[in-house]
């Protein structure tokens, strides 16, 4: 039966002209605002976009979670319909981002700063709460550790609390945190874990004289066991931290919000992570959340301009307003009004400041 | 005779020493694959049972009854219906001040506003809009209540603990039991779940989106492999020579199936995105890329119906002079087909499950509105309990479990019709 096989030709040539159509539409127009980056920033921006959709004639923003680094690659591949209209990162864009989106002629950013994140160092809550340094974090979790003042690295030999400070209760350490592709791990790599091994003199004098070296060692987490990478899902080390009462988890704080009467976090440099806290200043441990605008797109992208309006008003990055209803800590009230203004006259971020 | 009798003794005395034994192995045997089928059966009974126990609950949600008053001034001042930007917030939290009238103060009437999901305004402004002679009337609607407010109802929230380690204040849970007490809190079937899109607010979100977006794939995925793989499968077994570049040709195509389907998921972004220039996150991509992955299941499967069909009847054909391709396309395809159809569905389920290679382009996204085309932003069902799973609010736990039970509940189907269409059109010779 010839027809039999000519259904099967003109299905699949019926399928690769519709390809090719599908392929000519996507570059003449797109009519939403396409958001990419950090999963951290991804459960804000997430809210904005809805309440935005749902406010107005605009349709809603899509949003991807690729983390900060693959988001800011995608944003910085060029110019266009095709490319994202923002990225969002858990930390600041870096001088080697901002060259490569230069070269792929995306010139003019407009650098937004939406508010805080803490990062949390949490236990089960029927277990002892407890007030660690960060340098007690340093000691506890470091693959190398300063033997004495001279300057001799020694692999990680402590095995309990009460090893690393006589003060802490001699349980295990043991830890859940996340893999090294997280926005979360680098922020706590770099305010906990660094703030922790400055406090030794002789590291600290590396950093000016060999900083590979101050990096390895203030950067590195023990491989031993003791730090158990439990992967990007933080409703998974709130499940595991109440079956083990003994571990810690590290996350952000949106999750210990959320989760209150489950687990509770320890008190950094004698500072309990509370929303005043953060908000404050006081936690040390709590890194600034931004997003990355193409100021190309705005106006040419129906509703860009609206999203960020949204996104900047009080209602949504407020004291009171929505984003800190879901554990976004809100910037102080001149800081929030130097971002607005910046963003209402498209200022783009000067390469000097980077 | 003498020899003989007393070797066949021994042979009957050899049988019946080792008997026992061999009884009692094969009784061994048995045993340990019964315990096996039962081990199975019972890892498989625990998670269905943790499933519907976590995600049954997903399926009723908590509404609030509230007297709604449609005032004129505020939907359509100067006589015109303003429904874009009318306070219907304002209406919402008017109607809640009016159930506790004794409320005062900003911050307790804040607490207050926060009982009913942000979701009550929109439906107001649908009610409206749908039937805009209510305008001066007041009615008794029913408006889904905040996500909190449905977790305390369902138990998820205890009551019992200190009131700095919950998300509801004391105060909050007393105004709760209150409007329990005057029937105007009830859970019902929670329909949002199946007609709403993705969103931040538990009790807004639904899967419609998601299953829209796999839908479409599944639509892509069909319509190209089937043709593909039944033409491939009749090409190698009827029409292909037998030689060194057929049996490569075998090799990798068993090699394919094998291959992890992060894999495909590379291939897809390299070629469809990166080079066709396909847009990201659409069901289009999605479906080339599952193409590919239930390519070679479709292809092995297609193969064994053909081969399955017995060579008289190709012989019988040709005997009575039918040409080659009309032996194939009048006899052996027709005979082949439910063998086909079964493999089909078996890789059409597969790909309904498959969330790795969508990561890869662009489908975890976060996308409100229900696809309606091939080329519209959407994700799937898998990567919606992904991103479910990862979401900080406790009241999505269970709604990533009733997800998932929808799922199953479509791998289901699916199977179960890949079983009839074997059972009723298989041919046996």
């Amino acid at each position: 039966m010839s027809t039999k096989r000519s259904q099967f030709i003109i299905s699949s040539s019926a399928i690769l002209c519709l390809l090719l159509s599908a392929s000519a539409a996507a570059q003449s127009a797109r009519d939403y605002v396409y958001i990419v980056g950090s999963s951290t920033v991804y459960p804000f921006a997430t809210i904005v976009a809805e309440r935005f959709g749902r406010g107005s004639e605009f349709k809603t923003p899509k949003i991807e979670s690729t983390g900060s680094g693959g988001g800011l690659k995608l944003f910085c591949d060029g110019v266009g319909v095709d490319f994202p209209d923002v990225a969002n990162s858990s930390r600041a864009i870096k001088q080697s981002e901002v060259d490569s989106c230069a070269r792929n002629g995306v010139t003019e950013i407009i650098e937004v700063k939406i508010g805080y994140d803490g990062i949390v160092f949490a236990n089960a809550l029927q277990s002892t709460p407890l007030t660690l340094s960060r340098r007690d974090i340093f000691l506890a979790l470091a693959k190398q550790v300063p033997e004495n003042a001279d300057g001799l690295l020694i692999d990680n030999p402590f095995v309990t609390w009460a090893d690393v400070n006589p003060a802490l209760p001699a349980t295990k350490i043991e830890v859940l945190g996340p893999p090294p592709t997280s926005g979360t791990r680098d922020a706590f790599v770099e305010l906990v874990m660094e703030g922790g091994c400055k406090t030794v003199p002789w590291i600290k004098a590396l950093k000016n004289s060999d900083s590979n070296s101050y990096k390895a060692i203030c950067h590195t987490i023990r491989e031993d066991g003791a730090f158990v990478e439990a992967g990007e899902n933080d409703n998974l080390i709130v499940q595991k931290l109440q079956a083990n009462p003994s571990a810690f988890g590290i996350f952000g704080f949106s999750f210990l919000d959320q989760n209150k009467e489950k687990v509770k976090g320890a008190e950094i440099d004698g500072v309990a992570p509370t929303f005043d806290a953060i908000a404050d200043g006081d936690y040390p441990v709590s890194r600034p959340l931004f997003f990355y605008v193409k100021k190309a797109h705005v106006d040419v992208i129906p509703g860009l301009r609206g999203f960020l309006r949204e996104f900047t008003s009080e209602r949504a990055w407020g004291e009171e307003g929505y984003l800190a209803d879901r554990g976004l800590i809100p910037m102080p009230d001149n800081e929030r009004a130097v971002v607005a203004s910046n963003v209402r006259e498209l200022k783009p971020l000067s390469l000097a400041s980077h | 005779m003498g020899a003989k009798r007393t070797r066949e003794r021994t042979t009957l005395q050899k049988v019946e020493a080792g008997l026992k034994r061999r009884r009692r192995k094969e009784l061994i045997f048995k045993l340990s694959g019964e315990i096996a089928t039962g081990v199975g059966i019972l890892f498989l009974v625990l998670f269905f049972a943790i499933l519907l126990n976590k995600g049954s609950s997903a399926f009723q949600q908590t509404y609030l009854q509230l007297d709604i008053e449609f005032s004129a001034e505020v939907i359509a001042p100067g006589g015109q219906l303003d429904l874009q930007y009318a306070d219907f917030d304002g209406i919402v939290r008017a109607a809640l001040q009016k159930e506790l009238p004794e409320i005062s103060g900003r911050s307790e009437r804040r607490e207050l506003y926060r009982l009913a999901s942000v979701g009550a305004a929109y439906q107001v402004h649908d009610v409206i809009a749908e039937n805009p002679g209510l305008l001066g009337t007041t009615q008794s609607i029913w408006v889904p209540a905040s996500a909190d407010v449905d977790m305390l109802v369902k138990g998820n929230i205890d009551a019992a603990v200190d009131e700095a380690l919950r998300t509801l204040s004391d105060q909050q849970i007393d105004w709760i039991n209150r409007l329990d007490e005057a029937g105007r809190l009830d859970l019902k079937f929670n329909s949002a779940l199946f007609s709403n899109g993705d969103s931040r607010e538990p009790e807004l979100a639904g899967i419609k989106g998601a299953m829209m977006g796999s839908f479409f794939m599944l639509a892509v995925t069909i319509a190209l492999s089937f043709p593909i793989g039944v033409a491939a499968a009749i090409y190698l077994e009827e029409f292909a020579p037998r030689n060194s570049w057929s049996d490569l040709v075998e090799v990798n195509i068993n090699n394919l199936a094998a291959v992890p389907s992060i894999v495909f998921g590379l291939l897809g972004l390299a070629v469809f995105i990166n080079w066709m220039a396909l847009p990201r996150s659409a069901p289009l991509v999605g479906g080339l890329v599952l193409t590919l992955l239930t390519l070679p299941v479709i292809i092995i499967a297609s193969r064994a119906a053909i081969k399955a069909v017995p060579p008289s009847i190709r012989q019988a054909a040709l005997g009575l002079g039918a040409s080659k391709t009309q032996v194939v396309f009048h006899h052996v395809l027709p005979l082949a087909m439910p063998g086909m159809l079964t493999g089909a569905i078996i890789g059409m389920s597969r790909a309904l499950g498959e969330s790795a290679p969508l990561l890869m382009i662009g489908m975890i996204a976060f996308v409100v509105d229900v696809p309606g085309s091939f080329t519209d932003p959407s994700t799937a069902l898998p990567v919606q309990i992904y991103l479910w799973a990862d979401s900080p609010e406790r009241a999505f736990a269970e709604r990533t479990s009733a997800a998932i039970i929808v799922l199953l509940a479509f791998l289901l189907l699916m199977n179960l019709a890949a079983v009839i269409i074997r059972r009723r059109m298989e041919r046996k010779w």
